[in-house]
C-alpha cells in the first residue's frame, strides 16, 4: 500500500483546484461545529457560574426560576419582598456563614440598581469561585457612594467621582427620578461577565434614604427631605428582595433549606443555585441543541459535497485506474486510493479547523468571557468533543466507502481497457 | 525454461452464463522470446483475450497458462501479483498517468513488483537507459505525462512495459496514434527491446501490414 499512498497524494495535488474547495467546504462545516460545541459547554458553565459559591438564595415563596431569575439576573420583579426581622433571623442562624441582603427595585439609565452591603464584595462569587475585583476605588463608604459594575462604566463612560441619579423603577419615567439625592461613584469592578457587570451597587441604607419621601411607588406631594437631612431618620431597611446564604458546611444546606421553607413568620423559599440554574438552562437550553442539530446538517452537506466530489473525479479517472490495474494493482488497491483520499480531505480539514478554533479561542477568548459571560473557552479538546470528532471521522469513512465501492465496481468492469 | 510463455487451450469466454460465447479459441501457444501478431476486426474479442491473459477476467471454459501457472488456479490477488510479476502492457493510447513524470511512470511497475523491481540492479538508471533506447529526450524525463506528443507518451509506455524484462509483453494497438512511417519503427524499436530481455510479445492490431515483423500471426474471428 506504501507505493500507493504516494500516487494517492500526487493524484490529489493533480485534482487541488476540486478537491481544495471541497476540503475548504469540509474546513468551515468542522469548524462551525467545533466552535459550537465549545461555545456550547462554555456558555452552559458560565451560565451555571454566573453566580458560585453562595449555597442558598433566600426570596418571597414563589416559582424557584422566577427566584433565580430576579436574584441573579435581576430580570422581572419579585412577588413580595422578605421582612427584614425574618433575614436576620434566618441570618442570625449557626449553620450560616455569611449573609447578603439584597434590594432590587431602582435603575439607572436602564441599569439594575442593587442595594446591598460591604459583605457583597466580600462573598459574591461568580464562575470559577472568583471574587469580585475593582479596576478602581473601593467598595461603598459613605451613605451617597455607589459601585459601578464594568459594562455600566463602559457602556455610560463614567469614572470615578461621577455623580449619578437613580430612577424609581426599571424605566427613567419622568418625575419618578431621585434627581434630589444623587449618588458619587465610589468604585468600578472588574469585567466578570456576568449580571454583575450590569449593576449599580448602593448600601441599603441610601435605598431606604432615597424613598424616605415616597410612598406607595411615587413621591409623597408636599414632602421634600433634602439629602443632608436624611441622617436625622432611620435608614434602617423594613423589607429587602432577597439574600444570599453561605454556609460553613455544605451538608446543611437542605436542612436549613427545609427551616426555611418552614419559616413561620412569613411564607419564605430557598433555593440551591446550582440546582435552579441547570433547570433554566435546560429552557434556554433548546437553543444549543438547534445550534449544533444545524451544525450537524452543515457537516453532512460538507460530506455530501466531497462524495459528489469524488464521485465526478471517477470518470475522468477510468483510465488511471485502468493503467494502475494493468502495473498490478488489485480492486483492494483501488478502493484504497479512494479512501485515502477521501479520509485525508476529512484530516486535513480536522487538523485546520481544531488550528482555527484554537487560535479563536486563544485571540477572542478572554473577550467573549467578558462580553457574553462565557468561562474561559477550552484550549484542550475535550472528552465531547473527541466524542464529536470520532463522529465526524466516522461519518467520513462510511462516505468514503460509497465512491470507493463505485471504483471497485468500476475497475472490475473495465479490466485493463476502459470502455469510454 | 521448458514451459511456453502463453498456452491457451480450448478457451471460451461468455460475460453472463446465459449469454453465449463471445470469444473461442481452440490452442494457442507464444514460446519464450517469440512474437505473435493478433488481428481481427472489432468485436472479435480481442480486448477480451487481453483481459483474460491479464487474468483481469477468467475463461467460461478451458485454460490461460502463462510460464507454466493456470490462471485460473491463483486468487483473484496471486493473479493481480502475477500480473505485476510478469506482464508488460502496452496499450492504445492514455497509457500513462498524466500527473507522474515520465520516469515515475516507467518505474511504476517496480513499484507494485518486488521482482521486477530486483530484475534490474538500478531501477532509475534501467529506466534512463530503456527510454534512451527507445529514442526519448533525455530532457522529458521529469516532465510530467501529460506534456508529451501522442508518439513519445507511446515510447515511455514501453519502456513502463519492459522494465524489469517481464517474461510477457502484450501491446493493443499500440501503434494506432501513429503515422504510418512512425509505425513500423516503433515495432521495430519494440521487438528488438523485447528479444534482448527474452520476453514474449503479444501484439493486437488490426493493421496487417504490420504482421511481417512477427514471428506468428493468428486471426480471430467474430
Amino acid at each position: 500500500m506504501k507505493p500507493l499512498l504516494a500516487i494517492a497524494l500526487k493524484s490529489a495535488w493533480n485534482r487541488r483546484l476540486t478537491l481544495g474547495l471541497t476540503l475548504l467546504a469540509i474546513t468551515l462545516a468542522v469548524t462551525l461545529l467545533l466552535s459550537v460545541e465549545r461555545i456550547r459547554q462554555a456558555a452552559r458553565d458560565g451560565f451555571a457560574q454566573s453566580v458560585s459559591g453562595t449555597d442558598l438564595i433566600v426570596g418571597a415563596r414563589g416559582s424557584p426560576l422566577q427566584l433565580v431569575l430576579y436574584a441573579v439576573f435581576n430580570v422581572g420583579e419579585a412577588s413580595n419582598n422578605v421582612d427584614w426581622q425574618s433575614y436576620q433571623s434566618i441570618a442570625a442562624d449557626p449553620a450560616v456563614a455569611w449573609s447578603v441582603p439584597l434590594a432590587l427595585g431602582d435603575s439607572h439609565r436602564g441599569f439594575p440598581v442593587l442595594g446591598t452591603t460591604p459583605a457583597y464584595f466580600e462573598h459574591y462569587r461568580y464562575g470559577d469561585r472568583q471574587p469580585l475585583r475593582f479596576t478602581a476605588g473601593q467598595p461603598f463608604n459613605g451613605l451617597f457612594d455607589s459601585v459601578i459594575g464594568a459594562e455600566v462604566a463602559a457602556k455610560l463612560g463614567y469614572r470615578l467621582g461621577e455623580s449619578i441619579t437613580l430612577s424609581h423603577g426599571s424605566g427613567p419615567l419622568p418625575g419618578l427620578a431621585h434627581a434630589d439625592k444623587p449618588f458619587t461613584v465610589a468604585g468600578i469592578l472588574a469585567p466578570t461577565g456576568t449580571p454583575v457587570d450590569r449593576r449599580v451597587h448602593v448600601s441599603l441604607a441610601a435605598i431606604e434614604a432615597i424613598h424616605l419621601d415616597w410612598q406607595g411607588g411615587a413621591p409623597v406631594p408636599g414632602l421634600a427631605i433634602p439629602a443632608d437631612m436624611v441622617g436625622k431618620f432611620d435608614l434602617q431597611p423594613k423589607t429587602i428582595t432577597a439574600f444570599l446564604l453561605g454556609l460553613h458546611q455544605r451538608s446543611a444546606v437542605f436542612r436549613l433549606q427545609r427551616k426555611i421553607a418552614d419559616y413561620r413568620a412569613e411564607p419564605l423559599l430557598a433555593v440551591l443555585p446550582g440546582v435552579a440554574l441547570d433547570q433554566l438552562w435546560q429552557t434556554v437550553g433548546v437553543v444549543e441543541k438547534a445550534l449544533l442539530g444545524i451544525s450537524g446538517l452543515v457537516f453532512a452537506v460538507g460530506l455530501a459535497g466531497l462524495a459528489a466530489v469524488m464521485l465526478a473525479s471517477l470518470n475522468e479517472r477510468r483510465r488511471e485506474l485502468a493503467v494502475l490495474r494493468s502495473v498490478g494493482a488489485g480492486p483492494r488497491h483501488i478502493v484504497f486510493l479512494l479512501m485515502i483520499e477521501s479520509l485525508l480531505v476529512t484530516l486535513l480539514g480536522v487538523a485546520l479547523s481544531l488550528a482555527v478554533v484554537s487560535v479563536a479561542a486563544w485571540l477572542g477568548g478572554p473577550w467573549l468571557a467578558a462580553r457574553f459571560g462565557l468561562s474561559t473557552l477550552p484550549l484542550a479538546v475535550s472528552p465531547g468533543e473527541l466524542r464529536l470528532l470520532a463522529g465526524i471521522f466516522a461519518a467520513a469513512l462510511l462516505v468514503s466507502l460509497w465512491p470507493a465501492w463505485r471504483a471497485y465496481r468500476l475497475s472490475l468492469a473495465d479490466g485493463l481497457i476502459p470502455r469510454l | 525454461m521448458s514451459h511456453p510463455a502463453i498456452a491457451i487451450s480450448n478457451l471460451a469466454f461468455r460475460w453472463r452464463p446465459a449469454d453465449a460465447f463471445c470469444l473461442e479459441l481452440a490452442n494457442a501457444t507464444v514460446n519464450a522470446g517469440k512474437s505473435l501478431f493478433l488481428h481481427g476486426p472489432s468485436g472479435s474479442g480481442k480486448s477480451t483475450l487481453l483481459n483474460l491473459i491479464g487474468g483481469v477476467l477468467l475463461p467460461a471454459r478451458g485454460s490461460v497458462s502463462l510460464l507454466g501457472q493456470s490462471l485460473g488456479e491463483l486468487s483473484a490477488s496471486r493473479r493481480d501479483a502475477f500480473r505485476a510479476d510478469h506482464l508488460g502492457f502496452i496499450f492504445q493510447q492514455f497509457n500513462l498517468i498524466p500527473y507522474l513524470s515520465v520516469l515515475d511512470n516507467v518505474l511504476l511497475p517496480c513499484r507494485f513488483s518486488a521482482r521486477r523491481a530486483r530484475g534490474v540492479s538500478e531501477p532509475e538508471a534501467e529506466a534512463r537507459r530503456l527510454l534512451n533506447a527507445l529514442d526519448l529526450d533525455p530532457a522529458l524525463l521529469s516532465r510530467p505525462a501529460a506534456e508529451l506528443s501522442v508518439g513519445q507518451q507511446q515510447r515511455v509506455a514501453a519502456a513502463r512495459a519492459l522494465i524489469g524484462q517481464p517474461e510477457i509483453l502484450i501491446a493493443d494497438e499500440p501503434t494506432s496514434a501513429l503515422d504510418a512511417e512512425r509505425q513500423a519503427a516503433f515495432v521495430e524499436l519494440l521487438l528488438s527491446e523485447a528479444k534482448q530481455a527474452g520476453s514474449a510479445v503479444v501484439f493486437v492490431s488490426h493493421d496487417l501490414r504490420l504482421a511481417a515483423h512477427f514471428d506468428h500471426s493468428l486471426a480471430l474471428t467474430a
